[in-house]
Parts: structure tokens; sequence; C-alpha cells
């Protein structure tokens, strides 16, 4: 499988990041260069292999279903780069 | 150099308990050599007031007699490891001026046992590299030099601030992180000692998240002793983070004395790669001559899947750096450009915040998990990670560690592999494998190269057998004998 320009303009849509006309090409051979590479992995059978979805076989925990952190507006707000009363500011998303 | 910042991370702490020297005095003498050390770009964020402060309250207790395990001990934090009210960068300029109003939880558990915080080490750029050239606060430069040079080397990565700031005494020990090998190669390339736990002993919570089945802390330490003391004190069950284990933390400083008689060391043939230099070959048959001499037995052993593990780890941590880093949106911490609407200042703000690699790394990983190509890539990547390890559980049915060399060149220039990817992941070839499989394992100075470079050995152990990994790594240390420093060229 190897990625287009077309391919790599939808992907970094996909992934919301900006991407100058310019730097498609570029961009598409180091994604093909490292596509190119993974591809050896199709030489290896695993059909009837589970994937692995825990790195160490451990059940998984549950906490009581309690409210732990209250009152964390101003914490919570204090980093955005837009925010007033303790709420965030976007550019407007409902015309 | 002061004679303070020559003593071992253990022997001040046994100097700091008898009250031979005190905690600001150190402390001190760590501040001054972290000025005079600018030139090697280690430190994004000195926090000096904060580490007289913290000094001084450890010296309080340590007067009466008090103090925890780590009581006046100065560290460094890697800048991925959130720190309350302490800039935390992450190495990148998408976090820009983002101040956490929490403490991780590893940091948390060094400050509950009296560690002093001297400052923030740089990093590549959500620990994505192996050089620490892709930090937006730039490259960190290695301390050690090549014999009769003075070009610039990488200090590895990513935890290259944590490595060149122990190896030349810019504190005496770091926090650092490992996803690929960020802590075991670049303790190779600086000499010192790195350790990445088993995947679940340290918490994740408050640490940057890049590739979460993959991500694990631990500590760069100037010898093994010191490496086990500050493990440690950074494991440990925590609520916050569910794939945090619930099993007690042992004594690992404890296990160094117990010897390696027995213990049986298993040689994976698969590591011995084509176009591996012969003194990292000569270095690996040593260290097998080393634990034979200390008592231990010695078998080939077979990985059949290893040369699928960098394949396989480059699906996988892209895949869920792609996932991790979608929360950096311009809207709730760090950079945010403008746009005409909220799209238009997402994909602006992503595409000015991401530097080059990370932004290649989230674009793969989009592609990998996009529809249509989710199995063909993903899916079998998970599958394969099965296969590699169901390779070390067999290996380890018959063998207790297995020992490896850590990378498969010393340090190498600032810029020689910046221009190709795939030639900088394979700098993760002996790593990688250990992060798949979430086993813990430990770089150990063994030696250094004709250009008079370190080059390191690394152990690989069970999971949850950090014990029996530090006493073979201890076993390594004591026999090498590595006490060469580097020059201290940067004060000049």
């Amino acid at each position: 499988m190897s990625v287009d320009q077309k391919t790599v303009r939808h992907i970094a849509r996909l992934a919301r990041i900006a991407v100058r006309d310019d730097e498609l090409e570029a961009l598409a051979r180091e994604l093909n260069g490292i596509l190119d590479w993974v591809e050896q992995l199709g030489e290896v059978d695993a059909t009837d292999v589970e994937p692995m979805t825990s790195a160490v076989a451990m059940a998984m925990k549950m906490r009581e279903d309690v409210v732990t952190g209250t009152n964390l507006q101003r914490e919570v707000t204090r980093n955005a780069p837009g925010a007033e009363d303790g709420f965030y500011v976007v550019p407007k998303v409902v015309e | 150099m002061s004679d303070l910042t020559k003593l071992t991370l253990a022997a001040a702490r046994d100097a700091l308990k008898k009250k031979e020297i005190t905690s600001s005095e150190l402390t001190g003498a760590y501040l001054k050599e972290m000025a005079d050390g600018g030139a090697l770009n280690a430190y994004v964020t000195p926090t000096v007031e904060k580490a007289e402060e913290m000094a001084k309250a450890s010296d309080a207790k340590l007067q009466k007699g008090e103090g925890g395990a780590l009581e006046g001990i100065p560290l460094g934090i890697k800048d991925l490891f959130c720190t309350k009210d302490v800039r935390t960068t992450a190495g990148s300029h998408i976090l820009e001026g983002f101040e956490p109003p929490y403490e991780s939880t590893v940091t948390a558990n060094l400050w509950r046992d009296g560690a002093v915080m001297l400052g923030k080490l740089n990093n590549d750029e959500f620990a994505m590299g192996s050089s620490n050239e892709t930090s937006f606060y730039g490259p960190v430069v290695n301390p050690w030099r090549r014999k009769g040079s003075d070009a610039r080397l990488v200090p590895g990565g990513s935890s290259g601030g944590s490595s060149a700031a122990v190896a030349a005494r810019l504190c005496l020990g770091a926090t650092a992180t490992d996803t690929g090998g960020s802590i075991r190669q670049p303790a190779a390339f600086t000499g010192t000692v790195g350790l990445k736990p088993t995947y679940g002993r340290c918490s994740r919570w408050g640490i940057v998240a890049f590739a979460s089945s993959l991500d694990q802390a631990g500590p760069i330490a100037r010898d093994v002793r010191d490496a086990a003391i500050l493990l440690g004190s950074m494991a440990g069950h925590d609520e916050k983070d569910t794939t945090s284990v619930d099993r007690p933390v042992p004594d690992y400083e404890a296990a160094l004395g117990q010897g390696i008689k027995g213990l049986s060391v298993g040689i994976p043939k698969e590591y011995r790669v084509e176009g591996m230099p012969k003194e990292i070959d000569d270095l690996w048959t040593r260290g097998i001559e080393w634990l034979k001499a200390a008592g231990a037995t010695v078998k080939e052993v077979s990985l059949p899947h290893t040369k699928y593990a960098l394949p396989t780890y480059y699906i996988v941590a892209p895949a869920e750096c792609s996932s991790n880093l979608a929360r950096y949106d311009g809207v709730r911490y760090g950079l945010r450009v403008e746009g005409r609407d909220v799209t238009e200042m997402y994909e602006k703000t992503r595409a000015e915040g991401f530097g080059a690699e990370v932004r290649r790394r989230v674009l793969m990983g989009t592609y990998v998990l996009s529809a249509g190509y989710y199995d063909a890539y993903y899916l079998k990547a998970q599958k394969v990670r099965t296969l590699i390890a169901r390779d070390f559980a067999e290996a380890f049915s018959e063998v207790d560690v297995l020992l490896t060399p850590t990378a498969p060149s010393a340090a190498f220039a600032i810029g020689a592999k910046s221009d190709d990817p795939l030639s900088m992941y394979l700098n993760d070839v002996f790593t990688v494998t250990v992060n798949l499989a979430g086993l813990p394992g430990i770089s150990v100075p063994a030696g250094l190269s004709a250009e008079g470079l370190p080059l390191g050995l690394q152990l690989i152990g069970r999971t949850f057998d950090e014990e029996t990994l530090l006493r073979a790594a201890y076993a390594i240390e004591q026999a090498a004998g590595f006490t060469a420093e580097p020059e201290a060229w940067w004060r000049a």
C-alpha cells in the first residue's frame, strides 16, 4: 500500500493538522518510506493469534462510583488560552 | 567540580543522615554545576528557589533525625512529568506556558520521600526521538566527546536531558521515561545506568502521554545502587492509573548484595545483527564472561520474532500517539493560533505547535487507524506483539535474565541522522522489544569504544522481577569497573 498526496491531505484533515501544498510531496515520501518498511510484517503468519490488548496480564480495576473532586473550575480553566467566567472561549461554532 | 557532586546518591544519603553534610550545601553545589553547565542545554526550566526551599525543609527534618528515604537528595525531572505550578513543556511548542495544577504521581512519591527538585530536564518533543534533537528547546549536548575531537554528540533520547545531566553531574539522579528505549539508550550513550521497570510498576498518572501501552517511568542514575534506590521511591500502586499494579514494592537495594551464583543468563541469538560494530560484539562477549565468572550459567536462547519488533513498534506507537495527542486543540491549554472557525483554529494550532517528527507520527498513526487500514496495520501489529511477548515467555521458562547490547552504536554526532527517520528508528533495535512485551530492562555502562565513548550492556528480566535484574546488573557493574568520566569542557 502506498499513500499519494491526496491521501496525505485526507489524513492531515482527519488529524486536524494544516499542511501546505508544498509539504505534501515530502510527507508522502516519508510516510511511504515508513510504510514500505513496516510492510515486512506481511511475512508473519498471525492468523490464529490473539491481538495483545494489555502489556501485562491484569484484571481491570474498578473504583467506587463516587465524586472525588469538586469545584475545580478555576484549576481546570486556568491554562486555557481563552477563558471567561470559568468557561472556555472558542470561535463561534453555531450560526 | 566540587567534592559534594562526586558522591553517589547512596553516599550522599548516608552523609546527610549522619549530618556530615547538609542538603542546602549539596543542593547548592548542584545549582552551581547547573549554572556552569548551560552549554549542555540539559535543563529547560531550572527551579532554583524551589530547590533551595526544599533543601532547607529537608535540613530541618534531617537535623531532628527524621526524613524519608531520599531526604535532601537533589534530582532533575524529565519535562514530561507534570509538576504542580511549574512550567511543563514535554519539549513541545504546543504546551507553551502550561503550568499543571497537579503533580504527577511519580514525582509526588519522590517529594514524599524528601527529594529536592533542581529543575525540569530537556527531552525529545513528546518523548518522540532517539537523540534529543526534536525538542522545541533545542538539542541537548552529550558531555562525552570523541578522543581528540570537539564535535558535539547527541546524549541519546528521548531522555537526553536526564542522561546528560546525570553524566555531567548537574543532578544526583533523574527521572526519565521509556516507550521504545528512551531510558536505556541515553544511559548507554552517556555512561550512566538507566532502568525501565515492568509496565505498571510506576504510575503513568501526570506523565504527558505518548503511547500509553508502552510508556513507563524509571530512573537514570550514576550506578546500579542509585537506580535501585530511586525506583524504590518512584514505584507503587496508584488508584489514578488503572494499569498501575497493586503489589508491594520490594527493597530493591537489598537485592544487590545477593550475588548471582546459579543465575541462568540467556543470550538471544537474533540480537547478533548484521553490521553490528565489532567493539559492541566484543563488549557483549566480555559481559558473558563477567557473568560466568560471577557464578552464572549462560546459554543461547532464541527470540525468533525480534526482527519484527521495530516495524510493530512503528505502527503501535504512532497509532497511540495520534490518539493521545488529539487533546492538543488550542482550547484547554498551551498554544492557540486563531483561525476563521474552530476547525481552522485546531489545524493551525497543531501545525504550528507540533514539530516535524511529532507531525509525522501523528499522520502515520492516523493513517494506520483510518477506515479500511485498521486490520491490515494496527490489528496485525498487535498480533505480532503477542508473538514477541510469547518469545520472551518461552525464553524465561529456561533462563532468569537476558543479556544484550543496549544500542547498536556509541553516541553519534548531532545532525548525523536527523534527515533520515528510518536510520534514527534503528537505534532502538535492542530496546524496543522490551516495551512491546512490557518487561523490565536496564542499561549498565560496561566499557569505552575505541573513540573513547561509553557503551552499555542491557539486561532484560521477567515481569516484575526487577530484583533479579538489579542483581545481575550489579554483577556486570562490579566486573566492568567503569570509572571513566567525561572531561568537563562545558565549564570552559
